[in-house]
């Protein structure tokens, strides 16, 4: 017994330190984003390191929490539920370094007039990550609560689907040849699928957390 | 010699063993919740102390029903309630072993021409009735309560995991102590008024009396009934009624081990009386009729869909066939070993 004592007890802190890496890469990627363009690719380049290190950390510690589940048989109940939560909450991650790999990569060449567009919707992908992740807590520690965070998550998502639909009107009305319109709408894309990684999450929680309630 | 005799009783106890431990951690194992060593570790030593230390109320009220007072009647007695509990249930009736021997008592008090104890038999039958409705309330209660407290103290999912595992354990060996307190009766009952026992002090720190002795053999058949055969049916029970939670599972346990301490328990019913209230009768009663009522309890709470109402009506059928069946079987038998093996069946 004081061996599952200490497996919950260490288990409980691995995922709480899954979420922290999710929130965290979602915070730097929105750090990355505006360094991008702000121009500074030095501190670009270290964003881009960060959430590179976060991802490998969520990765690893998701394989440790699945591995400590299947090997003490810990949640029968709720395991598959949980190990598909933590599955989903890492394509957000994923999908957020992927974005900042493609901005470092291809340097798409930014129109300075929609900067704050560009950030507008850096940021809600950030608050959208956020709060999936607020509701992933929940749903460990009080699903009763899952919900007064996926109302904020689907929020945000339908915003950032605004921002975004607003933003690439704007490319696509600006003066700049089609090519870079073209590439500047696939980088408006790639960062609002950070946004929709997390509403994938939050409809599975909505799924969970009545499961774990009725 | 007598290790014969009572050899009917210790099947009685092998077959309690291997069916009814499933009642107490069937879902456990069942769920992967607890290894089966660990359930059949805690479920054996708290079967074999609920039989020695509490084992004597219900006993006492079977006593009442009919003194078998030859060790051959005994013998058949038992042996004919575990065909009877065999029969009835290859023929996939509703059947417990606690009607069973209430049926072959009346077949050797009707074979000997004892009379039968009109109030002790309505006692055994009105608590009967009471099992599985009392069962399903008290699933009620603790469900309601349960939901209550885990609302307003929620718990991390791993914690509540580990507790869950820890209140299984507790209320496991809770219903292990009331299986054996309760059930005990069945297995050896019969055998209390002719074993020929003496009080026993062991190593001067307690004594065992002639009745605790017999119940401690037959505890150990149980025992043996849980490591031998029981596995199997743990490990079916899980989804066989409804589907059950592990939530769920604790308080369908809790339910059954309350019910059976309640109608086992001589402190608890002196202390009721002691405060002037009516005695609750130490009656054996059937642990998988407590189980379905607490189950039926608990899918009432939760609005009644899926439901099957038929299973209350089945088990009250089995109320009348199961102890008229082997009152029969008993009464055949016991006329076959009286005259045909020459074996003295009463004094």
């Amino acid at each position: 017994m004081t061996t599952l004592f200490k497996q919950t007890n260490e288990l409980t802190t691995q995922i709480d330190d899954f979420l922290d890496a999710i929130s965290e890469g979602a915070l730097v990627f929105q750090k990355g984003v505006a360094e991008y363009l702000a121009g500074d690719m030095e501190r670009f380049e270290e964003c881009y390191n960060a959430i590179g290190a976060l991802e490998n950390r969520a990765d690893d510690l998701r394989r440790a929490i699945e591995g400590h589940l299947y090997r003490y048989s810990l949640i029968p109940e709720s395991r598959g539920d949980v190990l598909d939560l933590l599955e989903t909450m890492d394509d957000v991650i994923d999908t957020a370094k992927n974005t900042l790999s493609l901005f470092l990569v291809e340097r798409p060449e930014m129109i300075p007039e929609l900067g704050k567009e560009w950030r507008d919707l850096a940021d809600i992908a950030t608050h959208t990550s956020e709060a999936v992740v607020l509701a992933a807590r929940a749903f460990f520690r009080d699903p009763r609560s899952v919900n007064d965070h996926l109302h904020k998550v689907h929020f945000h998502e339908k915003e950032g689907d605004r921002v975004a639909m607003d933003l690439k009107r704007k490319i696509f009305e600006s003066d700049v040849d089609l090519a870079r319109k073209i590439h500047l709408r696939y980088f408006a894309l790639n960062i609002d699928r950070v946004s929709d990684a997390a509403e994938d999450v939050a409809d599975r929680l909505a799924i969970y957390a009545i499961k774990r309630t009725v | 010699m007598l290790l014969f005799f009572l050899s009917s009783g210790l099947f009685l106890g092998w077959s309690l063993g291997a069916n009814d431990a499933a009642n107490v951690f069937g879902t456990a194992v069942g769920t992967r919740m607890m290894r089966f060593t660990t359930a059949a570790v805690i479920c054996s030593a708290f079967v074999i102390l609920g039989a020695v230390v509490g084992g004597a109320g219900a006993s006492h009220t079977l006593g009442k029903l009919g003194v078998v007072n030859a060790l051959g009647g005994a013998f058949m007695v038992a042996l004919s309630a575990g065909f009877t509990v065999y029969t009835m249930t290859r023929m996939s009736l509703p059947v417990s072993t606690s009607q069973a021997i209430v049926g072959s008592i009346i077949g050797w008090n009707l074979f000997s021409g004892s009379p039968t104890d009109a109030s002790a038999l309505i006692k055994i039958v009105t608590t009967w009735v009471a099992c599985p409705l009392l069962a399903a309330a008290f699933a009620m209660l603790f469900y309601s309560v349960f939901i209550r407290v885990s609302r307003r103290f929620p718990v991390h999912l791993l914690w509540e995991d580990m507790l869950m595992r820890w209140g299984l354990i507790l209320v496991g060996a809770f219903g292990s102590y009331s299986l054996g307190a309760n059930n005990i009766a069945n297995v050896m009952g019969v055998f209390v008024p002719v074993a020929p026992f003496k009080t026993l002090t062991v190593l001067g720190l307690f004594t065992l009396t002639g009745t605790q002795q017999l119940f401690l053999i037959g505890g150990i058949a149980i025992s043996i009934g849980i490591f031998t055969y029981s596995r199997r049916v743990m490990e079916t029970v899980g989804g066989s009624l409804m589907r059950l939670t592990p939530q769920m599972a604790l308080i369908v346990v809790l339910s059954q081990a309350a019910v059976l301490y309640l109608f086992s328990s001589q402190q608890l019913s002196g202390w009721l009386t002691g405060h002037g209230l009516p005695a609750i009768p130490l009656v054996p009663v059937s642990s998988s009729q407590a189980v379905i009522g607490a189950v039926l309890g608990l899918g009432i709470l939760k609005g009644g869909r899926g439901v099957r109402f038929r299973v209350l009506g089945e088990i009250a059928a089995g109320w009348v066939t199961t102890p008229v069946i082997a009152c029969a079987i008993t009464f055949i038998a016991l006329f076959f070993l009286q005259n045909v093996f020459a074996i003295q069946v009463m004094r």
